[in-house]
């Protein structure tokens, strides 16, 4: 596709994807710069579609200023529908907000975005006509209930060529094969089974076609309760302890009721804890976490500090950061779930015991905790393609609720929480706590979360596979079309050309080294003494005589009841927690084996790069992590061409395929914000702080004091 | 075998001891070569105590004492415990529980440390063992107030680099450009006449006569005239750095110090306004006045425009590290560690300071007008800012070598009272005049070296060096309170200084990201958003918090680097092989392919 540049022609017109409708359009639209409150600005188009809100610049000569990181599908001024989080009209300089209908229409528009962008937009230069059409069209377009079949999704799935493999090495989840292959994978199979019970959804809608179940189960226990009650199976451990889920059944009035169901999960309870099967221990998250609805608030409140309307507005929240930090507590949740997720590793790590977690409906905090505890224990998930598997496994196939969680319909607000960003923000905290262990960088994560919000793949717009499945089909009843062939977010082609995908890849990331299979036996073992490290730790003599005796007191309570144990229940040792967690800490980190979180206060980060992106005032011009990134970048790039140069000199022409290294000439200069924002300020005058804090409440005597006391007016 | 494991909690020690063997009994320490000792170092006395680690619990030990340091190995040795602390570190020794204290491990020592942390030795009750070792530590640990020489006068350590040739004023004010046909060098403080607390050589306006630098030596607290700390290569503007004006209650002028501040304003030859930055908040500047002191007034000074800068006192700044310490030793506290750090206000002030700075530097630089900066007698507050402003502006400040020299000449030279700030080899603990300012200003370093990763030539452990030298008393960089003193009591001829010890072993302390970049100014983002606790300063002792060591980014790096050199010295043979026209490359041939896929897997 070639675009000839015809300057004279004002004309510019939305690039518009397959399935995309313009809906309404606003000329001579102000779009400010938001920088420095200094009314700064461009003039343009504003429009709307189905899919997007987009910003076209009147003058878009920026054509040669092509940035490095570009995605494909969002430009730099495209906000899709489902990424509208509020929108603000600006009334005689007062800001209210907009949902439904519209008596009177602002002069300003501000429209905050789920990716934390802030778009200001001026109407005074534009007909009242267009202003109208606009501003109804967008407030109703992004805010007002709608029809699942009506997202973007279909339109495009419909109306774009189908010329999707989708074939990556993601496993999707989605086929009897790939839960036996992940059984075989982690050894599960001996005592777990990949059942068929819920073909054509005989047992329940909200569970996925295929999943896996101790051997002992049997199909009509599964189908008795529409399968609550069943331990499903997550994930082994390479000790043969496994990681279970278990949808709890709802609180009954009924006493008989409740009474066949307390029988019915005995029964399950005696035949799971029976060897083979390991001890078993239950963690109820529903009481052990904070509820979807804290996590909601704390969300909220968190995301509101970091959608910054302007300059004044930064450094006034400057003063009293902190405190404003950890009043949302969302770090503090954060926090929370890192340590649950160390309590679970340490029970099937250490004490070798299976763990069920229980939630109403086990496709929220469980599908956090045990993506967490995968990646914290299983090495494979912390490569990109075993990460997005595990998505698929616990989170896409497992039936999280993300149409009803991201509320991408507008349907209900009490079904909103950011269980799935809670999960990545978690997982961020590992990768900035140890950069080499992950195979994606912390870039990866955050287009994954700015992805929630794109609707033309549909992984992230579905309740269930039951949801996907049946409204996979072309136009209803009437024709009988081929069904819908939805792409995948895992394709990352589609929204990143190979240049911008390198972004996604760390160049840290220290690859398990492969072994030829002569040396696979002593290789495994040794993979396993370091995933038990921390069992070899107490090893000191007088020590030693006196946990035995605990531990072996314990065994012999726990095997009395065998069932029934809670985590973190009374009879448990206190500190085996803390034991665990400081042995770990005390080892050097083994990047391929068991990883745990540091979770004290100060190790728990805001997630810069998500978060702060858009800010210019947080911008360091040549600094942050970009920084010593793309030195490394440019390092590796040098070493390439040497390669290839040495290849040259041996004439063997043939190089192989060069992957591509991320070009980043002159990146001394780069912006911390790379490679997200690309505000370039024109002046490299630094961000001076306009409101800074004086009171020193409680030192008031300190305060007044001189640094020494010395009378100076007698010197004269 | 058991004795071959290594130190468990070996805490960051000042010295990375290596020690393989464990003492068993500990008799003979003069034989035992595990036990670390400098030349000059000498032994004093050892003993058997109990070390109420607050990570690990008690720990059965030995402690050695030398007029040095106190060090303590544990009897078991798994894991080993060790301590290495300099005496010089100590800042208050007490006694715990008394003859009839019950309770194990009631009775000992509790030592306050200058570096975060606090040691606790539980000892006999029998005997007089306790006081023999709290009069031995005392005695050693405050030699200042024993009448005894600080170690640093001891030290015979040789090292291949001579740090006492860091810094040659002369030769700084040359790189600078100065003097020239505006600025001259005057020789005027060379017996410290004028100044006691400035030093012997001094920049100042070439229009200024010696005389007019006497007359306003007498408006300027302390006789800290307005000199020039630094000037910009192209703008000609200046930093100038002095005490406040002697303006008190009744609002004094001085004619000389009035046109001395105009020559300074005309020198850069551009006729904006000379701009002073008073460190201080107003409030304080204007309580000055009923002690003499005080600002320079619009009236009296038509042609300057005066800002205050808001740093707060040193009494502030010691009250909030210690609250800091408070909230991270020995337990980071954990419900509320947020608003916890907040209220200790340590980042806030750090912030204020590096806003001051960057006001300054941007004043400087694209202002293109002169500056002035003082707060009360211009040693503290206003060394913070004026060598800060010189790390934004001038990238030669960013290499280790500029660096030292930076801190010779805005702290040493210019008369920080590093000796009443810190208080070497003195037991008050409680004196007013210690404050952690110094620490401070390699805190905002810190703070410009993580927002800035590639722009420092030297790394955390530079730093974090400086600062256990700070106190450690093994060098004499930091001893006394002026040159004038320095020069008195030989310190150059009869100590060390610490950038022999750095400089001797430069590849330890250099940054590998290190990007060399000529006249680019540096700009902090001075927002709470970016500032961060210095881990690994303030809470390096709690083995929970330590980072990984070394840095797996930094280590990756340095791979890389290897592997580049590995090639480009092969790509070197190869070619002189093929010149050479020896088709002899089976042999070879098999190389390139293998390092290519090593390097690819990281892609």
């Amino acid at each position: 596709e070639i675009h000839i540049k015809e300057p004279i022609e004002k004309e510019v017109n939305p690039r518009l994807l397959p399935g995309e409708l313009l809906l309404c359009e606003a000329s001579t639209v102000y779009k400010y710069i938001q920088e420095d409150g200094s009314n700064r600005g461009t003039y343009g188009k504003l429009v709307c579609t189905n899919f997007k809100i987009a910003f076209l610049d009147d003058d878009s000569a920026s054509d040669d200023n092509e940035p490095q990181f570009k995605n494909k599908i969002v430009g730099e001024n495209d906000i899709t529908l489902q990424c509208v989080d509020q929108i603000y009209g600006v009334y005689d300089e007062k800001k209210k907000l907009l949902t439904g209908q519209l008596r009177k229409y602002p002069e300003k528009l501000i429209i905050y975005c789920k990716d934390l962008r802030v778009f200001h937009f001026c109407l005074r230069y534009t007909k009242e006509e267009e202003v109208k059409r606009i501003v109804s069209g967008i407030v109703h377009h992004s805010q007002t209930p709608k029809l699942l079949k009506r997202l973007f999704l279909f339109s495009y799935a419909s109306a774009a060529p189908n010329n999707t493999d989708g074939r990556n090495q993601t496993v999707m989840f989605d086929t009897l094969e790939d839960w036996r292959d992940e059984l075989e994978r982690t050894k599960g199979n001996v005592k777990y089974k990949a059942v068929t019970t819920n073909e054509g959804y005989r047992v329940s809608e909200k569970l996925p076609l295929y999943f896996v179940v101790p051997i002992c189960v049997s199909e009509e226990s599964i189908l008795k309760y529409e399968g609550r009650g069943i331990p499903i199976w997550c994930w082994s451990c390479h000790n043969g302890a496994a990681l279970l889920k278990m949808s709890a059944f709802p609180k009954e009035q009924d006493d008989i009721t409740s009474q066949t169901q307390k029988a019915f999960l005995d029964g399950i309870y005696k035949t799971i804890s029976k060897p083979p099967y390991e001890l078993l221990k239950m963690d109820d998250l529903s009481s052990s976490l904070p509820s979807l609805q804290d996590i909601q608030i704390a969300y909220t409140r968190f995301k509101q500090l970091f959608l910054i309307d302007n300059s004044t507005d930064f450094w006034a929240t400057d003063v009293k950061w902190f405190s404003l930090l950890e009043s949302t507590n969302w770090l503090e949740i954060i926090r929370r779930v890192l340590k649950k997720a160390i309590e679970v590793a340490e029970c099937l790590e250490r004490q070798h015991t299976n763990v069920l977690l229980i939630e109403e409906s086990a496709t929220d905090l469980c599908c956090v905790i045990s993506s967490l505890v995968q990646v914290m224990m299983d090495s494979y998930s912390r490569t990109k393609s075993g990460f997005q598997s595990l998505i698929q496994k616990e989170w896409v196939i497992g039936g999280h609720g993300f149409l009803d969680r991201c509320n991408h319909l507008h349907k209900s607000d009490k079904e909103e929480a950011p269980v799935f960003l809670l999960l990545l923000n978690c997982v961020w905290q590992l990768v900035q706590q140890y950069p080499p262990a992950f195979e994606f960088t912390e870039t990866y994560l955050t287009v994954l979360s700015d992805s929630l919000y794109v609707p033309i793949f549909s992984t992230f717009f579905f309740n269930s596979q039951h949801q996907k499945d049946t409204n996979m089909s072309g136009e209803s009843l009437k024709t009988q079309s081929a069904p819908f062939r939805f792409l995948t977010v895992w394709d990352w082609s589609v929204q990143f050309d190979p240049k911008a995908q390198a972004f996604l890849n760390n160049p840290l990331y220290a690859e398990k080294p492969k072994l030829d299979k002569s040396q696979r036996k002593t290789a495994r073992f040794k993979h396993q003494r370091q995933l038990s490290l921390p069992l070899t730790q107490t090893k000191s003599s007088t020590k030693r005589g006196f946990f035995r005796e605990e531990t072996d007191h314990l065994i012999k309570n726990i095997l009395g009841k065998r069932i029934g144990k809670f985590i973190n229940s009374s009879d448990e040792p206190p500190n085996s927690f803390r034991e665990f967690y400081d042995s770990w800490h005390s080892k050097p980190v083994d990047y391929h084996g068991l990883l745990l979180p540091r979770i004290d206060g100060p190790e728990i980060k805001v997630w810069a790069q998500r978060y702060l992106r858009w800010i210019p005032e947080a911008q360091l011009h040549g600094g942050g992590t970009i920084a010593t990134a793309a030195k490394i970048l440019d390092l590796m790039e040098e070493v390439q061409s040497l390669q290839v140069k040495m290849d040259e000199e041996h004439s063997q022409a043939v190089s192989g395929d060069v992957h591509s290294v991320p070009m980043l000439r002159n990146s001394a200069r780069l912006s911390s914000l790379f490679p997200f924002a690309l505000l370039q300020r024109q002046s490299i005058k630094p961000a001076l702080p306009t409101s800074t804090w004086k009171d020193l409440e409680d030192e008031d005597d300190l305060v007044k004091r001189d640094d020494e006391f010395v009378d100076l007016s007698g010197d004269m | 075998m058991a004795s071959s494991s290594t130190p468990k909690y070996n805490s960051n020690s000042l010295e990375s001891s290596s020690s393989k063997r464990t003492l068993k009994d500990g008799t003979n320490w003069e034989q035992n070569e595990e036990i670390p000792r400098l030349p000059g170092e000498t032994r004093v006395t050892d003993k058997d105590v109990i070390y109420m680690c607050p990570f690990n619990g008690p720990v059965k030990g030995r402690v050695y004492i030398t007029n040095y340091r106190l060090y303590l190995r544990s009897v078991e040795n798994d894991p080993v415990v060790v301590l290495n602390v300099p005496l010089g570190v100590i800042s208050r020794i007490e006694k715990m529980g008394g003859a009839s204290s019950r309770g194990e491990n009631s009775y000992g020592l509790d030592i306050t440390c200058k570096d975060m942390r606090n040691l606790r030795f539980a000892l006999k009750q029998e005997g007089h063992s306790r006081r023999d070792i709290f009069e031995v530590l005392t005695k050693y640990a405050f030699p200042q107030s024993h009448n005894l020489l600080i170690f640093a006068f001891a030290n015979e350590e040789k090292f291949s680099e001579n740090g006492w040739m860091v810094y040659n004023p002369m030769s700084e004010y040359r790189r600078q450009g100065l003097p020239n046909e505006r600025w001259r060098v005057t020789f005027i403080n060379e017996h410290y006449g004028l100044c006691d607390t400035y030093p012997s050589l001094l920049v100042v306006p070439y229009n200024a006569t010696d005389d007019d630098l006497k007359k306003v030596a007498a408006f300027r607290s302390r006789n800290r005239i307005p000199v020039l700390s630094w000037i910009h290569p192209e703008t000609q503007a200046v930093i100038m750095r002095c005490s406040q004006p002697l303006v008190g209650m009744s609002g004094k002028r001085n004619k000389d110090d009035e046109r001395y501040l105009d020559i300074i304003r005309e020198a850069n030859g551009q006729i904006s306004k000379l701009t002073i930055y008073d460190a201080r908040p107003n409030v304080n500047a204007v309580a000055n006045k009923a002690t003499g002191g005080g600002y320079e007034g619009e009236d009296a000074y038509p042609n300057a425009e005066l800002f205050f800068l808001d740093i707060h006192n040193i009494h502030v700044m010691r009250e909030s590290l210690k609250k800091l310490k408070d909230i991270v030793y020995p337990n980071v506290e954990e419900s509320h560690w947020l608003s916890s750090l907040e209220s200790t206000h340590w980042l806030e002030h750090i912030k204020l300071v590096l806003t001051g700075a960057i006001q300054v530097a941007d004043k400087v630089s694209s202002g293109r007008s002169s500056v002035l900066v003082h707060c009360s007698d211009g040693w503290d507050r206003t060394a913070q800012l004026t060598s800060l402003a010189m790390l934004m502006l001038d990238s030669y400040y960013r290499t280790i070598e500029g660096f030292e020299v930076l801190v010779q000449k805005e702290w040493i030279s210019f008369g920080h009272k590093f000796a009443s700030r810190i208080g070497h080899g003195d037991k008050n603990h409680a004196d007013a005049d210690r404050s952690p300012i110094f620490l401070q200003f390699i805190d905002c370093v810190w703070q410009m070296s993580k927002q800035f990763p590639t722009a420092f030539e030297f790394n955390e452990q530079f730093l974090i060096t400086i600062l256990d030298h700070l106190y450690s008393c093994r060098f004499g960089t930091f001893l006394y309170n002026s040159e004038s003193l320095r020069e008195k009591e030989k310190v150059t001829e009869k100590t060390l200084s610490l950038w022999s010890l750095i400089n001797s072993e430069k590849s330890k302390y250099t940054n590998p990201f290190y990007t060399k970049e000529l006249n680019r100014a540096l700009y902090p983002v001075a927002s709470m958003r970016h500032l961060e606790l210095w881990v690994n300063y303030y809470i390096r002792w709690n083995p929970r918090i330590r980072q990984q060591q070394p840095n797996p980014v930094e280590q990756r790096y340095m791979e890389l680097l290897a592997l580049r050199d590995d090639y480009i010295r092969r790509l070197e043979e190869l070619q002189i092989t093929n010149n050479s026209k020896i088709s002899n490359s089976s042999a070879s041939s098999a190389s390139p392919s293998q390092m290519m896929s090593q390097v690819q897997t990281h892609f």
